[in-house]
């Protein structure tokens, strides 16, 4: 085990919150069409509150604090917000789409001493980025400000999320990536938006792409054994949970609402009603997801995948039961495998909807249900 | 020998977990715990106190270990944090430390 993974394993035998994702406002200066945030202000929390909560996220043993939005930069008080954060010794990653950072920002950054800053990037092609951020010159402003970062010494990460409309650019990315010695991390799957609208689903990329991505050698490394069919499920795999959404890590969003995840919207608690710790240990909601195991999903604990399977139980949840199959897994599980998942089956002898019908609805890229978020996120 | 003097670079990020202090160098990514010991001299670590003081205050008193042994493990400690930049080291007091506050 490597000491990363055994500090995760304490901190869930001792229920800490290793890691927090925190957006600090849902405002943006871009529109992209595949984003699952609303982009107006509904009360932002004050820099006050900002302050207070970031004291008490400390106090509970927050170790890795992830800064996001909508865009970071919107807030006048973003970098007083990371020096309060820097000073209580959080590791700060920034998620951004960096059109703000010119050289002073980047100095700024370096100077506080983050962690890491991840950008999004959906082309090398500005008409393909722009046409999806719909901000004209946003890739221009985008790479010159990775650039900045880069010759301050900072670590970046390109985020690439796939749609149909990018797809064909992935390989781009990854060059444009390789040209800013930059990371590169792809993410495949489309989810929907916040408040449970599924109209963006349609963006998502076919099942042959799907395909195409889990095959790709430079993507996935040994592609046999990525592909490999899974291993029957052992005792530790049924008494296993999927991920650590609400175990060590949860989500806050601007106006102080805690979830398990960002793409687990189950209201939890708000942290201008109550203090952080006890709706970390007390929330009924947390509570519930932290007491899921493997063996109680009704169709994944029969099903061939549960042991290697990315279900995200939020996307399950968004799908209307957190105890269900998350439909896309099941796509990824199939497409990566070529075994039916026991959800597709199923539905298959109930007759409902044949699943073949059901994986070219993905293919076509219009009945589609839901999404994973819990990306299957694959690094270059 | 000569005195060390030690501080707490800013460039880490820290957090107590279950009595172990976890700390990530910003420069590298190098992450580490540290044990019961070695999070009293870091947490000591405040730019002005010698070494041998932590050593001898805080180290020898509090953890029954015997003086010249101490200060050997806490040397050697001391050299391979400053090594990740997570401590900075330096034979005279630092002016005013630019060191992180203790987590
Ligand atoms: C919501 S943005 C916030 C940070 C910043 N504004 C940015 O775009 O990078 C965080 C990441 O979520 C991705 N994203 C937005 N909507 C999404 C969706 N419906 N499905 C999957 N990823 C999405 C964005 O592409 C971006 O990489
Ligand atoms: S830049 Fe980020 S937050 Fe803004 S619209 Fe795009 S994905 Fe959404
Ligand atoms: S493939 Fe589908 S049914 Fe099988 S474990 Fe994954 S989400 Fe559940």
């Amino acid at each position: 085990m490597t000491l990363m993974a055994e500090m995760n394993q304490r901190a869930l035998d001792l229920g800490v919150p290793l890691s927090v994702h925190l957006d600090l406002t849902y405002r943006c200066n871009e529109r992209c069409v595949h984003c699952y945030l609303d982009h107006d202000d509904h009360g932002e929390m004050t820099t006050a509150e900002i302050f207070g909560l970031l004291d008490q996220l400390a106090d509970a043993g927050v170790f890795f604090l992830s800064l996001s939005g909508g865009e970071v930069f919107l807030r006048r008080d973003f970098f007083p917000i990371v020096e309060h954060a820097r000073k209580l010794l959080f590791n700060v990653k920034v998620k951004t789409n960096a059109t703000m950072i010119h050289e002073r920002e980047a100095s700024r950054l370096r100077q506080l001493g983050i962690e890491q800053v991840q950008i999004s990037v959906y082309s090398h092609r500005a008409e393909v980025h722009d046409a999806i951020t719909k901000l004209p010159g946003s890739l221009d402003r985008t790479v010159r400000a990775i650039r900045f970062l880069k010759s301050q010494g900072l670590k970046v990460s390109i985020s690439n999320v796939l749609m149909g409309g990018n797809f064909a650019d992935q390989s781009g990315v990854i060059g444009l990536a390789k040209e800013l010695g930059v990371a590169y991390t792809l993410d495949p799957t489309i989810t929907p938006k916040i408040d449970g609208d599924t109209s963006i689903l349609a963006l998502r990329i076919a099942s042959s792409e799907l395909k195409e991505i889990f095959q790709n050698e430079e993507l996935v490394g040994d592609v046999a054994e990525f592909c490999a069919p899974p291993p029957p499920p052992g005792e530790d795999v049924m008494n296993g949970f999927p991920c650590s959404a609400g175990h060590t890590s949860c989500y806050i969003s601007p106006y102080g609402d805690v979830f398990p995840c960002v793409q687990f919207p189950l209201p939890s608690g708000n942290v201008r009603r109550q203090k952080f710790l006890e709706i970390w240990h007390q929330s009924p909601q947390l509570k519930e997801v932290r007491s899921i195991r493997a063996r109680d999903l009704p169709t994944c604990s029969t099903c061939s995948h549960v042991g290697t399977c990315t279900r995200c139980p939020g996307l399950a949840y968004m799908e209307g039961n957190m105890r269900g199959p998350s439909t896309a897994d099941c796509e990824k599980s199939f497409q990566r495998t070529g075994i039916p998942s026991a959800n597709m089956l199923k539905k298959a002898r109930s007759g409902s909807a044949s699943p073949l019908i059901q994986i070219q609805g993905l293919a076509n890229q219009e009945q589609i249900l839901t999404a994973s978020q819990q990306a299957t996120q694959l690094t270059a | 020998m000569a005195e060390k003097y030690i501080a707490r670079s800013t460039a880490i990020a820290a957090r107590m977990l279950g009595g172990e202090m976890m700390v990530m160098s910003a420069a590298d990514s190098t992450f580490f715990t540290l044990n019961e010991v070695a999070t009293v001299i870091w947490q000591a670590a405040d730019g002005r106190t010698p070494l041998s003081e932590i050593v001898a205050g805080k180290i020898c008193h509090e953890f029954e270990v015997e003086a010249e042994r101490a200060q050997h493990g806490a040397e050697r400690f001391v050299d391979e944090l400053s090594q990740h930049g997570i401590l900075l080291v330096s034979d005279r007091p630092f002016d005013s430390p630019p060191f992180a506050e203790t987590p």
